[in-house]
């Protein structure tokens, strides 16, 4: 039996305290009656009768005195069914798109528990994005989290509205592909391009939404994800779904944990991030994956802005440690007016290697991959000799390169917002623009497959 | 009294006014019985870190102790298993509660119902010490295990067991102590998961883990029983590294950690583990592997732990007498949970966050590597190879610093190498091993006399490049004197050709100590010839346009490892192209000397 507390002990930010409590039970949810309504909580701490509660929608107008509080002795759970899919909830996944309530099928915990490694299977199917750049060095595979690295002011949406658009599984029925859309803390003109993009590709009706936009309470940012993911998983894994999930902005979600952590005096880590940035990270990420025997899968795309594009930043170095690779975008690039303005070199795709190739993608997948970054590597070489001894003094394989280089950027990575390339046509166009260069400076190639493809195309 | 939960706060709980618990004591906490550790005791409060999930749990909820420490159940039935970071069977989780892991699961580290073909080497009347082996069984069909008299226990034996089937917890023997103790045996003993097994003494460390890997064991040789550090920032490779050493150096056993890293790599390791198939036996690799995953979204307090249950395994193979390898990936997960931990305890830290017996720890757990002689008379090693994850890939932050502190090898794994595709990324220039002196005569007498020497050369030539490399940066390659210029191009061969090592390549995945001696042998083959060509007035332009240089670059694909005879047809090709090059060059230098 529940039972309910009067009136709070202490206020501090987002959390208070409420003393004489017996029983509560860590990360359950409470409800906070005031006299203009209930606010949801969490116990975040619990010391002796002493239980300290997160309040999602924040502490503004509480007093001590005027309030009573239920411990509902039940972790914060997301009601799902099938008809979730093309709803629209706020951040603690209550419905805001006036359609009333979810008729539950089950309420699982937003937390959700970690995939047993032994019960997770490899993932190895690929996604066809119709990008060349992605496509063809930055494979994204069904199952995989491949964050997208950039910085304010950068086209990282348009980029993550085209993948979602035009992702394709080879030979798949699109009826099992849904999109789980996550906002945290982005502007309502974000929100509603993402919307309007969905909309125009007639993808909204597999939309599920999530959205806490930067108005929003700052608290419940932290929650957001986790309902999103939770319905993720409850579409991929019971619903039989391939779901990708789009999360933006990852850095927000950061800033929100770590006025959390502050304001419960916990001792800060690097940048005043809570030490555990990287447990909470991976408690999300890895909520990507394909299980065995189950048809589903969660592909994950979160976007962050790295602040001042500094790549070492706490919260793009902790992601980039826990996601199965990056894609980086490039303010350089992105000033030449090339979009998407990805910068290869330091972008990969860590579970390409096993989804492309023979059966997959093509033979030659590897060969061009790895030759096309070796050779891009080599350009910026030739620019910064350019740069110190002129163009015209240049060898002229380095002239070649510089060539190379060029083309690269404006035709390789350069495509239409609109654009959907086959890998076919991005795989042909890789070996259009290696055969730019000399034949032996193509040393990641084999003889027998230059043969086929070098100056064929 | 009853001992209950008084505060909860993330993987750390306290109890009030107690004294029934001990420090470093395995407790169980609340209804669940989730698997704690005790890591602070005081008058008024002990203080729990606990092994799972806390959410849920209550005040008031009851914590009982064990009376032992946190231990790792060591006996038959650990190879080819996949456990958690406190030593429980994954596979048994995920058949009991399905492809989520829940809390409060309880089931036992090994298989207490398989049963073993056991052949008992202990006689009644015989006397034991600690390490004695009292019985055998093959594990695997590659790995015998030895079962062992645990090493606090001596006396003599009052009772054996016929040869025979037994399970892990059957008795095997009966002993009998000098006090009087009568104490039985089985397969299986446990042990204390951060105590270091103990040993009779340490040897001159001597052997290389011969791993395959040309720019490892060339340059930067690890020796067995010895200590390797792996620090790169994300996408240089660390994990891949170490799945290459996992499956190709020579040790006996391969105890694979990781340690707060991701789900799918350790399916990957998984998968690939039980196709792969072992070099010597031929049978699957799995069949001489451990796998231990506490992935990052599992509890932090465990992940701490996880590093301390593979060590043990480790140094309890090794007290068979099996060269064992352990893979640490990655230790700095392991410094963050402390760090996570020691904030949550309201430690005072030191630099960055981390606590301030950070090195210590560090120090503790390299330090149970090595070459010992164990107390039953055989020789066993235990190598360890760290992978670092620097924040921010800043080798100077605090873990990467103190690492390097413990470490003799050190493998700095390159962004910038990593972005040109360039692996291993292990970057030549900051890389170091301090095990030359002890491997060298082993280089010397088991792969070549010269071959000491020839590494030496290579690495000269290296670092002339590196110096090269910084000139030409800033005038271009072109003013470059043609002495000079076949120092770069010779580097590009050694680079390229050499330290560049494709994992996805059959013919050069692993390499043999001969095929690398015999590689090196064939660059600076070239580079003599080379050296003599631009005596002779030969420009480098019309040897790379003869394709001198690129020719090496290929050897590594082109012969396999078991035809080394197909070097000297390379050196009589390379030697008919000098040649012809010179022919070439003599009536430009006639015509020369005449214009003069």
């Amino acid at each position: 039996m529940a039972m309910e507390y009067l009136g709070l002990s202490d206020i501090n930010g987002p959390l208070v305290a409420i003393d004489g409590v017996e029983n509560a039970s860590y990360e359950e949810m409470v409800e906070i009656k005031t006299k203009d309504g209930v606010r949801t909580g969490r116990v975040v701490a619990l010391e002796g009768k002493r239980a300290v509660v997160q309040v999602f929608a924040g502490t503004n107008g509480l007093t001590l005195s005027g309030t009573s509080t239920r411990f509902t002795g039940e972790p914060m759970r997301l009601a799902l069914a099938p008809e979730i899919v093309g709803r629209i909830f706020n951040g603690a996944g209550e419905p805001i798109d006036g359609l009333g309530p979810v008729f539950a099928s089950r309420f699982d915990d937003i937390n959700g528990s970690a995939i047993n490694p032994v019960s997770r299977s490899y993932p190895r199917n690929y996604i066809r994005t119709g990008i060349s750049s992605i496509d063809t060095l930055i494979t994204l595979i069904r199952g995989q989290k491949l964050p997208i690295f950039s910085g304010s002011g950068m086209s990282h949406n348009k980029l993550a509205a085209q993948i979602v658009r035009q992702a394709k599984l080879s030979g798949e029925k699109t009826e099992n592909f849904g999109i789980v859309f996550c906002a945290m803390g982005v502007t309502k003109d974000v929100a509603e391009y993402f919307r309007r993009s969905f909309e125009e590709s007639g993808a909204l009706s597999r939309v599920t939404m999530f959205l806490n936009l930067s108005s929003d309470p700052i608290i419940e940012r932290i929650l957001t994800p986790r309902c999103a993911l939770t319905a993720a998983e409850y579409l991929a894994f019971e619903q039989n779904m391939h779901v990708l999930v789009v999360m933006t902005d990852m850095t927000s979600y950061a800033e929100a944990l770590r006025e959390f952590s502050s304001s419960k005096g916990e001792i800060p880590g690097r940048k005043g991030y809570p030490g555990y940035l990287y447990s909470d990270f991976a408690s999300l990420y890895e909520r990507a994956g394909v299980i065995e025997g189950r048809e589903g899968s969660v592909t994950q795309i979160p976007i962050l802005t790295m602040p001042n594009d500094d790549i070492t930043h706490p919260i793009p170095d902790l992601t980039g440690y826990i996601t199965e690779g990056q894609i980086v975008l490039d303010r350089y690039l992105d000033q030449q007016g090339i979009y998407p303005p990805i910068s290869v070199l330091p972008s990969l795709s860590r579970l390409m290697k096993d989804g492309i190739g023979k059966g997959f993608t093509r033979e030659d997948h590897a060969d061009v991959s790895n030759q096309l970054f070796a050779s891009y590597a080599k350009v910026s070489d030739a620019r910064g000799l350019a740069s110190v001894i002129g163009e015209e003094e240049l060898s002229t394989t380095d002239k070649l390169y510089l060539d190379f280089g060029n083309h690269f950027e404006h035709e390789f990575l350069g495509q239409g917002a609109d654009e959907d390339r086959t890998i076919d046509q991005s795989l042909d166009l890789g070996w259009r623009l290696l055969s730019i260069l000399p034949r032996e400076e193509l040393e990641r190639i084999d003889e027998k497959v230059l043969e086929q493809h070098y100056g064929k195309h | 009294m009853k001992d209950t939960i008084y505060s909860i706060n993330g993987p750390v709980v306290t109890v009030r006014d107690t004294d029934s618990f001990g420090m470093m004591e395995m407790v169980y906490v609340g209804n669940a019985g989730l698997i704690g550790e005790v890591i602070h005791v005081s008058d008024d409060r002990t203080t729990i870190q606990v092994y799972e999930n806390t959410t849920g749990l209550s005040v008031g909820e009851p914590v009982k102790g064990t009376g032992a420490p946190l231990s790792a159940t060591l006996g038959p039935g650990i190879m080819e298993n996949i456990f958690d970071g406190i030593e429980r069977p994954l596979g048994e989780i995920a058949e009991k509660n399905g492809a989520f892991i829940a809390t409060g699961v309880h089931v036992s580290s090994l298989d207490e119902t398989r049963k073993w073909d056991v052949t008992v080497t202990v006689k009644p009347g015989a006397s034991v010490r600690g390490g004695d082996v009292i019985a055998t069984c093959p594990e695997t069909s590659i790995i015998t295990h030895k079962s062992m008299v645990p090493p606090d226990v001596s006396g003599t034996v009052i009772w054996a067991a016929e040869d025979g089937a037994y399970t892990v917890t059957d008795p095997i023997c009966k002993v009998k102590t000098p006090e009087g103790e009568e104490k039985t045996l089985c397969l299986a003993q446990r042990w204390p998961i951060r105590v270091p097994r103990p040993v009779q003494d340490r040897e001159v460390i001597g052997r290389p883990l011969i791993t395959g890997q040309r720019v490892i064991d060339t340059l930067f040789p690890i020796a067995k029983g010895g200590v390797a550090a792996i620090p790169g920032g994300f996408g240089t490779g660390k994990t891949m590294t170490q799945h290459q050493l996992a499956k190709w150096c020579d040790a006996d056993i391969i105890i694979y950690v990781g340690c707060g890293e991701r789900g799918n790599e350790m399916t990957q390791v998984l998968n690939e583990f039980r196709e792969l198939e072992d070099p010597k036996s031929g049978k699957p690799m799995t069949q001489r592997t451990v796998l231990i995953a506490n992935t990052s979204n599992m509890p932090v307090a465990a992940r701490e732990a996880s590093i301390y249950t593979g060590i043990t395994l480790a140094e309890y193979y090794r007290d068979m007498g099996y060269d064992v390898a352990m893979m640490a990936d990655s230790t700095s997960r392991w410094a963050e949970a402390l760090r996570e931990i020691s904030g949550r305890l309201e430690e005072m830290p030191a630099e960055e966050g981390f606590p301030a017996y950070l090195p210590s720890r560090l120090a503790a757990f390299y330090e149970r590597a090595g070459c010992v002689k164990n107390l039953n008379g055989s020789t066993g090693s235990v190598s360890v190879i760290g992978a670092v994850s620097p924040q921010g890939s800043d080798f100077s932050e605090p873990v990467t610093q103190n690492t390097k502190r413990f470490v003799r090898c050190f493998l700095a794994l390159d962004k910038s190498l990593a972005y040109a595709r360039h692996y291993p990324a292990i970057n030549w220039t900051i890389s170091y091993s301090e095990y030359y002196e002890d491997l060298d005569p082993y280089y010397i007498a088991n792969v070549g006399e010269d071959f000491c020497k020839m590494r030496g050369r290579m690495l000269g030539l290296l670092s002339e490049e590196n110096k090269l490399m910084e000139i030409v940066k800033l005038i271009g390659s072109d003013v470059l004197p043609d002495s000079q210029k076949v120092t770069l191009e010779v580097a590009r061969v050694i680079r390229v050709g050499f330290l560049q090592q494709n994992a996805f390549h059959k013919n050069d995945t692993y390499v043999p100590l001969s095929k690398q001696m015999w590689m090196m042998e064939a660059i600076l083959h070239l580079y003599d010839r080379a050296v003599e060509l631009v005596g002779a007035g030969v420009p480098v332009s019309a040897m790379s346009e003869a394709g001198l240089f690129d020719k090496l670059i290929k050897v590594k694909y082109e012969i396999p490892n078991d035809k080394p005879e197909m070097f000297g047809q390379y050196n009589q090709e390379l030697d008919a192209m000098c040649a012809e090059l010179l022919e070439k060059q003599k009536p430009l230098n006639a015509a020369k000397a005449e214009g003069k």
